[in-house]
């Protein structure tokens, strides 16, 4: 596979399906690893990346001790041939990119142009169109965050008991998945970050902030949802309609 | 597969929902990129059809023209990037005297089973048609309907005697035109004579012998065949005049859709021996037969892009409302939506 990749044009995708309480038989496992219809959720997520016909090679980062368990899956549920490349995640989220930035560099081939798209595995719903517009957003800005304009009003509380600010609604926005960037460029900004700065991360993007570069704004789909409590699934099974009219 | 499909829920109401939709081994995986409004479209998003048929096929996804590109194939038999028009008609049995199109078990997009407003279309090989590269998106998108067109004049040629010195065709909409050329390029030497009711569509038909106003029309001109474009309520008045006008023998083939039942002249059909056919939608061979005549005609591609009326971006439901009523204010030609949701 990676003798026919070009690296100026080579498309990346990292699905992040990091996460403890992978024990055999623990009923609280991460969501990726939960059914959803007749396969779990993760698997949807691949598929849906491996389908668009986007990406060159498509990464799984999955917990160190899931590996084998995370292929076996991909063999049995993943209905489009998946060739996806299992590769242990990090202890953090932050950690777990810098695995896949690292793979890429070690076995595929890369260059200042190639991009890779981060995408939570959580979120089974992404669509054909956020992940082309990420592309598009990635190649002319070099990086870019898929959101929703904030519906809620978002309160600002620096104690956690009193309200310090309530800021105007209409600049905010809520971050999904994907994020999208230039592999060297992520693994060079990831890496010029301090102890203090990584431990104020919550997402890749927040980094290039921290550095002054440019992140685009892709937008998003309400039903790109992350399954994240347990009453996440059956609305996401709720979500699922009738294959045929 | 998880797959996002735009349903119309009720008229004028679309609804996305998203499906997990299996894939067989040899399934093909077609991403939309051009999407063409047709009239049977248009009678359900306006709630035209009768209550009883919109309560038993809506939820429904529409569109039934269209072309996309390949992202995965499971079968070898086409590429991933390959540009393939849709067949949205899928026989369920072979029928050595039956077309694939008239049989009662077949199944339609936008009809019987959901159409292409999708995120992704799942097709078998053999239900895919790989086009010319000279063929422009938009002008592809409509393929189906030059496919209607060409499946009607390849029934016409077994059915109908031979002398075809004068063709006629009653109906100065897209399907009038597109059977029109279909005929000027099939039957060269033919007279070519078009009938319609309104002059400004009609000077468009510029590849034509002669065309007519169906009010001003001469009762004693002589056709041998007649093709039947108009449907609705223009069906009963159209039939009658063609009835008149063709010589005996002749055939009249009829291809436009009315709700209504349509009376017709017996008595002249009977003196004249005439012989009525109708023709709906096509089938596979008719596509390549499309596909074929686009490569060796590509003079049709400029008349047909002539058609393109519109191409409005369809990447939400607001836009793809704003497309089927676009298309409903339109006095001729196609809607195209590119597709990008």
């Amino acid at each position: 596979m990676a003798e026919e990749i070009e690296a100026a044009t080579a498309v990346y995708g990292a699905i992040l399906a990091g996460g403890a309480g992978t024990r055999m038989g623990n009923p609280d496992k991460p969501k990726q690893f939960l059914m959803l219809g007749g396969k779990p959720v993760l698997v949807h997520t691949v598929e849906k990346f491996a389908i668009s016909g986007l990406f060159d090679a498509i990464l799984v980062l999955c917990p160190p001790d899931w590996v084998d368990q995370t292929r076996d899956l991909l063999r049995r549920y993943c209905e489009c041939g998946s060739d996806a490349i299992v590769v242990p995640g990090g202890a953090k989220r932050n950690d777990t990119i810098m695995n896949a930035i690292g793979y890429i560099r070690d076995h595929l081939p890369v260059d200042e142009d190639s991009i890779l798209v981060t995408h939570d595995a959580v979120r089974p719903f992404v669509t054909h169109r956020i992940l082309q517009d990420n592309l598009r957003a990635a190649r002319q800005h070099g990086a870019c965050d898929t959101v929703m304009p904030a519906t809620d009003t978002i309160v600002e509380s620096q104690d956690g008991r009193m309200v310090d600010a309530i800021p105007a609604r209409s600049i905010l926005y809520q971050g999904q998945t994907p994020q999208t960037f230039r592999v060297l460029e992520l693994g060079e900004v990831l890496g010029s970050l301090d102890e203090g700065e990584l431990s104020s991360l919550t997402d890749a993007c927040k980094a290039y902030v921290l550095r002054g570069r440019p992140v685009a704004l892709v937008k998003g789909d309400s039903a790109n949802m992350k399954i994240t409590y347990p009453e996440d699934m059956r609305i996401a099974a709720s979500l699922l309609g009738e294959a045929h009219a | 597969m998880l797959n996002r499909i735009y349903r119309l829920a009720a008229p004028r109401v679309f609804e996305p929902v998203v499906v997990d939709q299996p894939l067989g081994p040899d399934s093909v995986v077609v991403r939309p990129t051009y999407l063409s409004i047709c009239n049977a479209d248009q009678r359900y998003y306006q709630g035209r059809r009768s209550s009883e048929v919109l309560a038993r096929k809506l939820p429904m996804a529409l569109i039934h023209e269209g072309v996309g590109t390949v992202v995965h194939d499971g079968s070898g038999a086409l590429a991933a990037g390959q540009r393939v028009v849709m067949v949205p008609n899928a026989p369920r049995e072979h029928d050595a005297c039956r077309a694939e199109n008239y049989l009662e078990t077949s199944c339609f997009s936008g009809s019987g089973s959901d159409g292409f407003m999708q995120e992704y279309v799942v097709l078998p090989p053999e239900r895919l048609v790989v086009l010319p590269d000279g063929v422009e998106d938009p002008v592809a998108a409509f393929t189906e309907l030059v496919s209607v067109a060409m499946h009607a004049i390849t029934r016409f040629d077994s059915l109908a005697h031979d002398d075809r010195s004068t063709l006629g065709i009653w109906g100065d909409g897209n399907l009038g035109f597109i059977v029109s050329l279909l005929l000027r390029l099939r039957y060269p030497d033919a007279a070519i004579v078009v009938f319609g009711r309104n002059r400004y569509k009609l000077a468009d038909f510029t590849f034509a012998d002669k065309t007519l106003l169906t009010c001003e029309a001469d009762r004693t001109l002589r056709v041998d065949h007649a093709f039947e474009c108009c449907g609705g309520d223009g069906s009963a008045s159209a039939i009658d005049q063609m009835i008149g006008a063709v010589r005996p023998e002749g055939t009249l083939s009829l291809l436009g859709v009315s709700e209504n039942p349509v009376p017709i002249d017996t008595r002249s059909v009977l003196e004249k021996g005439l012989r009525l056919f109708g023709s709906s939608r096509s089938g596979l061979e008719d596509f390549r037969a499309v596909a074929e005549l686009y490569r060796s005609h590509p003079e049709a591609l400029r008349y047909l892009g002539g058609l393109v009326g519109s191409v409005v971006v369809a990447d939400s439901i607001a836009s793809m409302n704003r497309a089927f009523e676009a298309d409903l204010r339109k006095p001729m030609g196609k809607t195209i939506m590119e597709w990008l949701a």
